[in-house]
């Protein structure tokens, strides 16, 4: 119970931290001092605390697709365990129910965009719909090694006790496996290369074009739901790799060691975010093609 | 319950049907007396349907039959109570609609024959479900076919409905022949016509795979494999919406249901057959849905899903075969009643969005996607459905999508984790290209509700729509309700479908078991689906809570500062699709699109155009090179046709002939 409470409260309040981490990264990486760590909180609470600006073309999807986003966010987050092995939710095959959430979000985001009658979303709306489904093999792909290799179904189990001795007895598919979830997850985040979440152009834009006519608490849901979206994905990604680096260490300090190394996956993704630039529209296809590659080679590595 | 009930159910829809047939010049009465007949045959033969799932099996019919070869036998196990539950419960909901959508152009066209078809329609395929015997099946089958190729030639008047009609009649009638060939195969190897269940063994593999892949053939023209679907998006649109809804969402099922029968006839499946189908899945499903992202005909989009969801169902029985080849029952369990599942939820939001589309039509008076745009404000029973039935399909969160293709996913995962060596790869593999279809028809159905309900109306009949009356929203409405239903407790509905599942896998009690083994984790499934829509509800009590009170402004759509937006700067659905499907898109050497474009010239405005549209891969590539050659051997026969009345009668003396030389012989 206390654990389901500290989950909660953790899925609440942390996300927003790991933004004004990757922000404080790039800042420093540029030679700047940059916003402080609780940055994102102050945006949300101005936000929440304004009112708001609807166009005269959108229906009452628009209004949904913010609050969508959060809930299913949230959703998501409450199947991936962050003590090892102890997600609030937990049943055979929650995976599929985990990724259809995140589609019910996307699907829901695409429509709010495409709601307002503008060419910009619009084009942001085609670009995300066409990633993301290119970004769907990939991640069941990756799930298919881990469940494998753990012989078990469903995330708490695999996740959990079976996955130390899985990485010592299959580390070069597990990695595979590793590597094309974090360049997954910088799809579904919209971040360098696939998206650049600072960039002022809106032919460039996929994340950020879809929600520009968004204000005010709605806007808040969005960036709120982008924040818990990195942190639920990032959590999947450190729950997969921590095992390999580091020893079962029980749960209190397993959850610490996870709080840190998602500090870190944040600090790593502010540096790819500022020693490269975007890959070109026509390219991001062959970078999802990689992510499914490299799990398709780990499932004929388990062969072995 | 017996077999009497089902055969009043029949009585009642065919009485329906002919009267309604009989009073066409009053073409309200005669809709609503045809559509009564539907509905009260519908409810009895769902009840019997039931009543058989529920276990109480109905004793069998068996009488003699003047045909040769033939025996009047029909058989309601809880294989054929599974088809028959979306046959008669959607012919019933759908001819409710049809009472106000062909009531509306009843002045121009006689309604007539679509009543009484519509009714036969229903009465064969129930038929078809039930017959225990060959030429009983093939003279329902060919009732259905013949029944719908005169639902579909309603417009007939219109040159594209005749060509579709004609590829429609056509091609039934090829995929009729495969089914003869299967049942005399089968004659002559059992000695009889009658359909039953053989012990293991009985068959030797040769003739019992020769059958199979006769079944794959001929039934996978109906239901639309690729690559016999050829005329799937061509006599969909052809037809009125409800037709359209009612093939799509049952019609093609009987397809499905022949292929489940041949499992239950030839025995234990063989890992050969398991992989053929699961081949035949994924190549129908994503050349499916990657057709259906470049069509922007709405009805030609929703009939090339089907062909994606058929793709899906064929996944979901290729992997319960080969669970049941391994031996591995719970695999077995979870992929059948995945693919059962599918036909059942299949029904359900494909006959809700061909309803939506009717809707559309019957207001705008065009399926074009480009022309349509805004309609959510003018039509908003009909959008909110299509929406809830778009992310039905999509396998989305809180509907009946997700929980038949969670059980498929079970199914593939259990069979990949558990099995080491090669076949184990193959499962994942399939999940793999399940997540793909499940990607692409999310960016396809938000093409489609986008482009069509959201937005800005791009032309004047667009922002002129008007909402459908009661009799077709009604039935929308009722349909979206079961999707959520069944999303929400998908216990009961898979439950329901536990005895057709241990019918289709010989290792029936091991099967039951199995079932049961997966009930704990689908009530969660549906639980959460409930939670999710309580957190929404959260979120947006928030959100409420916080506009109280505020400033909330208007103020047009974001436009980068141009002073006069129009609505044709709106997205396209062809840009929509663009990326994907579009000259340069990752899968245009899949779809192949053509494009016709003539830019304007010199440093002036000018005239330009620009024109888009992907031909049927297999239909270009394929059948019309097949059936052009065909016709050029055939016009040689022209030789033969001199018209002079002397020269046929030598033909037939000369016929005559040499039978009597080969009899004597």
């Amino acid at each position: 119970m206390a654990v389901v409470a500290l989950h909660a409260l953790w899925l609440l309040l942390f996300p927003p931290l790991l933004l004004g981490v990757v922000g404080r990264t790039k800042a420093w990486f540029s030679g700047r001092i940059g916003p402080g760590l609780l940055q994102p909180y102050r945006d949300l609470a101005r936000l929440l605390r304004k009112g708001a600006v609807f166009s005269p073309t959108t229906t009452a999807v628009f209004r949904l697709g913010p609050a969508a986003a959060v809930a299913t966010a949230w959703g998501a987050g409450l199947l991936v365990p962050l003590m090892p092995g102890a997600p609030p939710v937990a049943f055979g095959g929650d995976f599929v129910v985990f990724a259809y959430l995140l589609g019910l979000g996307r699907f829901l985001t695409v429509l709010a965009a495409l709601d307002t009658g503008s060419a910009f979303e619009g084009m942001g709306a085609s670009r995300e719909a066409t990633f993301a489904a290119l970004a769907e093999p990939a991640l069941f792909l990756t799930l298919g090694v881990l469940f494998r290799v753990t012989g078990q179904t469903s995330f708490a189990p695999a996740l959990g006790a079976a996955l130390p001795p899985a990485w010592a007895r299959a580390a070069l598919p597990l990695g595979l496996a590793a590597a094309a979830l974090f360049l997954v997850f910088l799809a579904e985040n919209c971040r360098i290369p696939v998206d650049d979440p600072t960039t002022h152009l809106e032919l460039t834009m996929i994340h950020e074009v879809m929600v520009l006519d968004h204000s005010g608490p709605d806007f808040a849901f969005v960036l709120y739901g982008a924040a818990v979206k990195f942190t639920v994905l990032g959590t999947l990604l450190v729950d997969l790799a921590a095992p390999a680096l580091l020893p079962d260490l029980g749960r209190w300090a397993g959850l610490g060691v996870r709080l840190g190394a998602l500090l870190l996956v944040a600090v790593a993704v502010g540096v790819v975010e500022s020693a490269m630039a975007r890959l070109r529209m026509q390219r991001v296809p062959l970078y999802l093609a990689a992510a499914v590659v490299f799990p398709a080679l780990g499932l004929t590595l388990t062969l072995v | 319950m017996s077999m009497e009930t089902f055969l009043a159910a029949l009585g009642l829809q065919l009485l329906g049907g002919a009267l309604g047939a009989g009073l066409a010049r009053r073409p309200r009465l005669a809709l609503g007396v045809g559509a009564a007949g539907a509905v009260a045959g519908g409810i009895l033969g769902l009840v019997f349907a039931l009543s058989v799932l529920l276990g109480s099996p109905a004793a069998p019919l068996d009488l003699p039959w003047p045909v040769p070869g033939g025996r009047l036998s029909l058989g309601a196990d809880p294989l054929s109570a599974a088809f028959l539950v979306p046959i008669f419960g959607l012919s019933g909901l759908l001819a409710v609609y049809g009472v106000e959508y062909l009531g509306a152009g009843a002045g121009r066209r006689g309604v007539g024959g679509q009543i009484f078809f519509y009714n036969l329609l229903a009465a064969s395929m129930a038929l078809v479900a039930t017959a225990r015997d060959g030429v009983l099946f093939l003279v329902a089958w060919e009732v259905m076919s013949l029944a719908s190729f005169f639902l579909v030639a309603h417009e007939h008047d219109k040159v594209e409905v005749r060509e579709a009609a004609r590829l429609y009649l056509i091609a039934m009638h090829l995929g009729a022949m495969v089914l003869l060939a299967f049942f005399a195969l089968w004659a002559r190897q059992t000695g009889s016509f009658a359909l039953r269940s053989l012990p293991a063994g009985a068959l030797a593999p040769a003739p019992a795979t020769a059958l199979f892949a006769l079944a794959l053939a001929g039934f996978g023209a109906k239901a639309g494999f690729w690559p016999l679907h050829v005329w799937l998006p061509k006599a969909h649109p052809a037809a009125p919406s409800h037709v359209s809804a009612l093939m799509s969402g049952v019609m093609i099922k009987t397809g499905v249901y022949g292929v489940c029968r041949t499992l239950w006839l030839l025995g234990p499946a063989h890992t050969s057959w398991a992989l053929a189908l699961l081949a035949i899945g994924a190549v129908s499903g994503v050349l499916g849905v990657l057709s259906a992202l470049a069509q922007h005909d709405l009805k030609a989009l929703l009939a090339y899903h089907s062909e994606e969801n058929i793709g899906i169902i064929a996944l979901g029985l290729g992997v319960g075969a080969l669970g049941s080849a391994a031996g591995r029952p719970a695999v077995a369990a979870a992929g059948y009643a995945g693919a059962l599942l599918h036909v059942w939820n299949h029904g359900l939001f494909k006959g809700l969005l061909f309803l939506g589309a009717g809707s559309v039509l019957h207001a705008t008076g065009t399926r074009n996607l480009e022309k349509l745009g805004g309609l959510w404000k003018r039509m908003p029973w009909t959008g909110a459905t299509f929406l809830v039935g778009a992310a039905a399909i999509c396998g989305l969160p809180p509907f009946n999508g997700l929980v038949s293709e969670w059980l498929v996913y079970t199914a593939f995962f259990a069979a990949g984790t558990g099995e080491g060596g090669a076949l184990g790869l193959v499962p994942l593999g399939g999940a793999a290209v399940l997540a793909l279809i499940g990607g692409l028809a999310l960016a396809c159905f938000a093409k489609a509700v986008g482009v069509v309900f959201l937005g800005e109306p791009r032309t004047a009949r667009a922002r002129s729509a008007h909402e459908a009356g009661p009799a077709m929203r009604w039935p929308m409405a009722a349909l979206a309700a079961a999707c959520l239903g069944i999303g929400l407790l998908p216990v009961p509905a898979v439950g329901l479908l536990a005895r057709a599942v241990a019918t289709l896998d010989p290792a029936a009690g091991a099967a039951s078991e199995a079932l049961a083994r997966w009930g704990a984790p689908l009530a969660r499934v549906g639980l959460a689906s409930a939670g999710v829509l309580a957190l929404a509800g959260l979120v947006l009590l928030v959100r409420r809570a916080l506009l109280h009170g505020r400033a909330v402004a208007e103020s047009p759509t974001w436009d980068c500062g141009y002073a006069a937006p129009t609505p044709r700067m709106q997205y396209t659905a062809s840009s929509f699709a663009q990326p994907l499907v579009g000259p340069q898109g990752v899968f245009s050497a899949v779809v192949g699109p053509q494009v016709h474009m003539a830019p304007p010239r010199g440093w002036f405005p000018s005239a330009a155009s620009f024109e888009s549209h992907a031909p049927d891969a297999a239909e270009a590539r394929f059948w019309e090179p097949l059936f052009q050659s065909a016709g050029r051997g055939f016009a040689a026969l022209r030789l033969l046709q001199t018209g002079r009345l002397h020269h046929y009668l030598g033909f037939l003396l000369a016929g005559l002939v040499a039978l009597l030389v080969w009899a004597l012989a």
